[in-house]
C-alpha cells in the first residue's frame, strides 16, 4: 500500500502511516480538541447554546484562533462580532466532531499497525482536521509566506524547525487525500 | 386621489441590480491553504466547473483575494460560514 491517502481498485480509500507519525497525530488532534471546543460559563443562557448563539462573542486574541475563526466584516466589528454570535458555536462543535472522528479513525489504524480504510462518510472530518491543524501549526510556526522565506526566520530556533517538520507532513498527507477524492 | 404612480422616474438599471444583489463574498490568500484543496473547495461548495474554480483559486494566489459569490447578505453570510469551515479566509462587504 502507498503511503499516505490512496485509492484501492474497488474505489475504497486507504491510508498508511507510520505508528510513530500516528503518534504525533493523535497528539495534535488533542490540542486542537482542547484549542477549539466551544467555551462554557455558567452565565450561558442554555436555550442560545442549544440553537448554536453565544452570549458573547468578540475578536480572538490568539493568532490561530483569529485564523479558524476570522471576523467576518473586515471594516466593521461589531457587525463581525454578531456573525461570530451566530456562527461560532457551530463552527467549534463541528470541528470537534471532525476532531473527534479522526481521533477515533487513528485508534483504530494504531491497532491495525499504521494503516487501514477510511469510509466515505469520514473523508470529510480527516480532510477539515487536516487542513484545521496546518492552519494551527502555521500560525505557531511563523508560516507567513508563500514563496517560504519564513524558514530562514526560524532556522535558528529548533523547536520551530521541529514544528516546520511537522507542518510540511501535514501538507503532503493533506495533499494526498485530496489528490484522492479530487485527481 | 388617483391611482397612477407618483413617480414617473425609473432606477437606472445598475442601481437595480446592485440593489438585488449588493453583498459579495471575499476569499483572501494566505500561505497555508492548498492550490488544489482551495479548487476542491469552490467545485465542491459552489459546484463551480473545475476552469472556473481554478480561475477562482488563481486569482486569490496571485492578486490576493477573490470574490467567489454575490447575493443577498444572508446568503453571502452563509457563504462566507461555510468558507470558515473549510478554513478558507473569508469576508464579505457590501459591493460598492
Amino acid at each position: 500500500m502507498r503511503r499516505g491517502f490512496s485509492r484501492d481498485r474497488k474505489g475504497r480509500i486507504n491510508v498508511r502511516v507510520d505508528p510513530s507519525e500516528l503518534l504525533v497525530l493523535d497528539d495534535l488532534v488533542q490540542q486542537l480538541y482542547a484549542l477549539v471546543k466551544p467555551e462554557s460559563s455558567e452565565n450561558d443562557d442554555p436555550l442560545a447554546a442549544m440553537v448554536g448563539i453565544e452570549s458573547t462573542a468578540t475578536e480572538h486574541d490568539d493568532p490561530a484562533m483569529q485564523r479558524l475563526f476570522p471576523q467576518a466584516y473586515p471594516d466593521d466589528a461589531a457587525a463581525s462580532d454578531d456573525f461570530r454570535r451566530f456562527t461560532e458555536r457551530s463552527l467549534r462543535e463541528e470541528k470537534v466532531e471532525r476532531a473527534h472522528i479522526v481521533q477515533v479513525g487513528i485508534s483504530r489504524l494504531t491497532a491495525e499497525g499504521g494503516q487501514g480504510q477510511i469510509p466515505a462518510d469520514e473523508v470529510p472530518a480527516w480532510l477539515g482536521t487536516l487542513n484545521n491543524l496546518r492552519l494551527v501549526l502555521a500560525s505557531r510556526v511563523g508560516v507567513s509566506d508563500d514563496e517560504g522565506l519564513w524558514r530562514r526566520q526560524i532556522e535558528h530556533d529548533p523547536e520551530l524547525v521541529q514544528g516546520a517538520m511537522i507542518y510540511d507532513w501535514l501538507t503532503w498527507l493533506q495533499d494526498s487525500l485530496v489528490t484522492v477524492i479530487h485527481p | 386621489m388617483g391611482i397612477a404612480p407618483v413617480e414617473l422616474d425609473r432606477p437606472e438599471a445598475e442601481s437595480v441590480v446592485q440593489t438585488d444583489t449588493p453583498w459579495i463574498t471575499l476569499v483572501w490568500n494566505d500561505p497555508v491553504n492548498l492550490m488544489s484543496y482551495v479548487t476542491f473547495v469552490f467545485m465542491e461548495y459552489f459546484a463551480y466547473p473545475k476552469e472556473k474554480a481554478t480561475d477562482l483559486m488563481l486569482d486569490v494566489h496571485e492578486k490576493g483575494r477573490a470574490v467567489v459569490s454575490s447575493g443577498t447578505r444572508e446568503e453571502m453570510e452563509r457563504d462566507v460560514t461555510a468558507m470558515h469551515s473549510y478554513g478558507l479566509w473569508a469576508t464579505l462587504q457590501k459591493d460598492d
